[in-house]
């Protein structure tokens, strides 16, 4: 039944989220973004009690013994409200400030990584510690120098040594989210892709994860970005790495037969990350549009949505552009979403709603720059920022062109082989 | 809680409007087209599946089963198999939803059983007038109060099968504010002119309509005395243009997409290009970000809110994905694209007028 309803929970929430934003964000933002490396602690130590309630909400039915042999998760019957509650939280967050809300003392995409390709036992051991002790936080490495896109293409290796049962890694990883903030600053862990077998191409990569502390780990390097100044991204290396050959996602047997299988597993990972940096997107335009709004209010222009098209101003039809932009990306993300909380598969609706979201914004925010004339230009004010911080969601999670070609492939039923 | 699925008549009803569609208005709206004339059986059979008397109320003889997401649906699908015909198919609408919207009791006593009949009451609705800046808020066919009746006067343009039509729903400026008049055509002063000359949905007979020194009964007013909102009225009908432009849209994207993977150059279907393919993609998120802001708006609309900005801001931003999305199908057939041949043009043609068509469709 076609409803865009909201349930109440989540209404609810977002008011909570919106006086995080305005309380804790917000007011950081222009410092930290001039400060890149310094972290947001008020947002940090302001959100770390939500998100280990969140980490204990999803691991409670692995918990009944305390070690993840309880029973595996119940057979869903209804719609999963929490992926639903997550993309709106995510949205709220972005709105308040995007660098920010990816240092949220979270797992994250490693943690999602570890929730669906990990056995129940791995869940409980590489993620209850987000719900105890200090804030931590979760990375993903996938991206090296010479394999973005085409993550086929990495070099990182995972040898098994028999004597010790172990792991050994070896490589470069860059653009790692909270990597610093995962394996130096907290007790995290950085989810690592990594082949076990360079010669077969995607059926031979695997991903481990690396717990802080673990000897042989360097941050390489902290990148200076053009935005999302506050979030943490750095390369990693990795030198004679050891980790216990249950750092391997899934279990061993189910590993060794799904050869493939360990490719797509990963890749499926990207299907609820995809809706998620939509969501982000969607977060920076409604900034954005809001800010433009409002502050043209204050010039005395406010726009009329009774006029015929053909007596709009131009600064009129920007904004319904903006509007209608931005309403379509949230509406695509919706979509994506509610998918994946009715258990279908979304993979070309979550390419298509991050595509077009991080388009969107990327158009919005320049444009709310435009239309503020040198206000919009200013370091005083923060859509500069915000126009910077959007960028990030046409590149990141699969590249705009990447997302593109998913799509592409999808909707003509082609292979790799037959659109490239 | 928030959901993109049909229900199952939703389902039924989209599933069997496809049908037809495919069967039969995508057989003959070529012919129509060039001649200039639709085939009656169609449209009686497009009447048949009974989308208008659903929404009426029962008290009228209906299933009171008024939903304006169920209308986007039907429409969407009428549209994309071809525009004109749908149109026309839904015609009785232009006079039926005004009246279930904001007609008097006896208005609706009047008028609303005859929409449930076998065939469709012989009615139509005018609104556009021949004026470069034309706006619906500012009509220049004028209504005054002259005692017990109003006298109106202007020039309408594009009114559907005006030349059969035994009672035209008016819109006129009454004190600077849009309002609605049922006008039998047999009223003296009424004049049905020549039909007019469109770029596109030549299939559709449309009329110049001249009103000079017309009396109509005060009771003949939409809404009696106190009258319609009339916004409210346009409302209706963007969500049901925005939602016909979404199947046309549609039907240009599906076109060319399989156009695309026949058509063979330098050894391989075009589709196996970047750059064909891309097009293809964006012409997809098009349509489905089309779809989304009607469904949304149409919603609203369902749940009683005032949607003006929504439907507004979706209505322009769709008028033109239907352009584009039209242009890019003309452009991946290439000059197949550009003949008559092949139904591309006739979309382009048809996208274009969706930001003229106001008050050409209503649900």
């Amino acid at each position: 039944m076609i409803d865009f309803e909201i349930p109440d929970f989540i209404k609810n929430q977002q008011q909570l989220i919106k006086m995080v934003a305005e309380q804790a964000m917000r007011p950081f933002s222009r410092q930290l973004d001039e400060h890149e490396h310094e972290r947001p602690k008020t947002f940090v130590n302001m959100t770390w009690p939500f998100a280990q309630q969140m980490m204990q909400r999803s691991l409670k039915p692995l918990m009944q013994n305390g070690n993840g042999s309880g029973a595996p998760q119940k057979e869903r019957t209804g719609p999963d409200y929490s992926t639903l509650a997550l993309i709106f939280m995510i949205e709220q967050l972005s709105w308040g400030d995007a660098g920010q809300y990816l240092c949220l003392p979270h797992p994250m995409l490693g943690g999602a990584a570890v929730q669906s390709a990990g056995t129940p036992e791995q869940q409980v051991r590489f993620l209850k510690r987000f719900t105890e002790g200090k804030p931590k936080w979760g990375a993903m490495a996938i991206t090296e120098p010479g394999a973005g896109s085409d993550n086929s293409a990495m070099r990182t290796t995972a040898v098994l040594d028999p004597e010790t049962n172990e792991w050994i890694l070896n490589g470069e990883k860059i653009f790692i989210t909270s990597g610093k903030l995962a394996l130096e600053e907290s007790d995290g862990i950085c989810v690592v892709w990594a082949t076990v077998d360079p010669k077969a191409g995607r059926a031979g990569i695997k991903s481990f994860v690396v717990e802080a502390g673990t000897p042989g780990v360097t941050i390489a390097k902290q990148e200076h970005k053009l935005g999302i100044r506050a979030s943490d991204t750095v390369a990693l290396h990795f030198n004679n790495v050891r980790i216990p050959y249950h750092n391997l996602l899934g279990s061993a047997e189910a590993a060794d037969k799904m050869a493939d299988k360990g490719f797509q597993g990963a890749m499926k990972t990207f299907d609820a990350s995809r809706p998620a940096v939509a969501a982000s997107a969607v977060g920076i335009a409604r900034a954005a549009l809001e800010f433009t709004i409002d502050r043209l209010k204050q010039e005395g222009v406010v726009v009329d949505y009774t006029k015929p098209k053909h007596q709009l101003t131009a600064v009129e039809r920007d904004i319904m552009e903006m509007e209608a932009r931005y309403k379509a990306a949230w509406l695509l993300t919706l979509r994506a979403t509610a998918q994946m909380a009715h258990g279908e598969s979304n993979r070309l609706e979550a390419s298509m709603c991050k595509y077009r979201a991080g388009e969107a914004v990327t158009w919005i925010t320049q444009r709310a720059v435009e239309l503020l004339g040198p206000l919009g230009y200013s370091r005083e004010l923060l859509v500069e920022k915000w126009m910077r911080d959007a960028k990030i969601n046409d590149i990141y999670e699969g590249t705009k062109q990447i997302n593109q070609l998913i799509v592409a492939r999808s909707i003509l039923g082609y292979s790799r082989r037959e659109l490239k | 809680m928030l959901d993109f699925r049909l229900n199952d008549e939703q389902q039924m009803l989209v599933g069997a409007i496809a049908r037809f569609a495919k069967e039969r208005l995508r057989k003959v709206y070529r012919d129509a087209e060039e001649t200039g004339t639709i085939p009656g059986d169609v449209v009686q059979a497009g009447w048949e599946m009974g989308v208008l008397p659903t929404a009426i109320p029962e008290a009228y003889g209906g299933f009171g089963d008024y939903s304006a997401v169920t209308g986007v649906l039907a429409a969407e699908e009428f549209a994309w198999g071809d525009l004109a015909i749908s149109l026309q198919i839904m015609l009785p609408n232009l006079v039926a939803i005004p009246i279930m919207l904001a007609g008097t009791e006896a208005q609706k006593a009047t008028y609303l059983p005859g929409f449930c009949d076998e065939r469709p009451p012989r009615l139509t609705a005018t609104l556009t007038e021949p004026t470069v800046f034309f706006d619906p808020h500012k009509l220049k066919t004028t209504a005054v109060l002259d005692g017990d009746h109003y006298l109106l006067n202007g020039v309408k343009i594009n009114a559907p099968l005006a030349g059969e039509a035994e009672l035209i729903l008016v819109y006129a400026n009454e004190n600077g504010k849009t309002q609605g008049f049922l006008v039998p055509t047999d009223t003296p002063g009424v004049a049905v002119g020549e039909r007019n000359k469109l770029m596109g949905i030549h299939a559709l007979a449309t009329h110049t309509v001249t009103l000079e020194n017309v009396r109509v009964p005060v009771a003949n007013k939409l809404g009696g005395v106190a009258g319609c909102d009339f916004q409210f009225i346009l409302n209706h009908s963007r969500v049901a243009l925005g939602a016909a432009a979404v199947g046309v849209a549609r039907a240009g994207y599906e076109y060319a997409r399989e156009y695309a993977k026949q058509r063979v150059q330098f050894g391989e279907p075009i589709a196996h290009r970047q750059s064909i393919a891309f097009m293809l993609a964006d012409m997809a998120t098009d349509v489905d970000s089309a779809r989304l802001l009607v469904w949304e708006a149409a919603w609203l609309l369902d749940k009683g809110k005032d949607a003006t900005r929504e439907i507004t801001v979706m209505k322009n931003y769709v008028d033109q994905l239907v352009v584009d999305v039209a242009d890019r199908a003309v452009q991946i057939l290439g000059g197949y694209g550009y003949i008559r041949e092949y139904p591309v043009e006739l979309w382009l043609r048809n996208a274009r007028g969706f930001a003229t068509f106001d008050g050409l469709a209503m649900i």
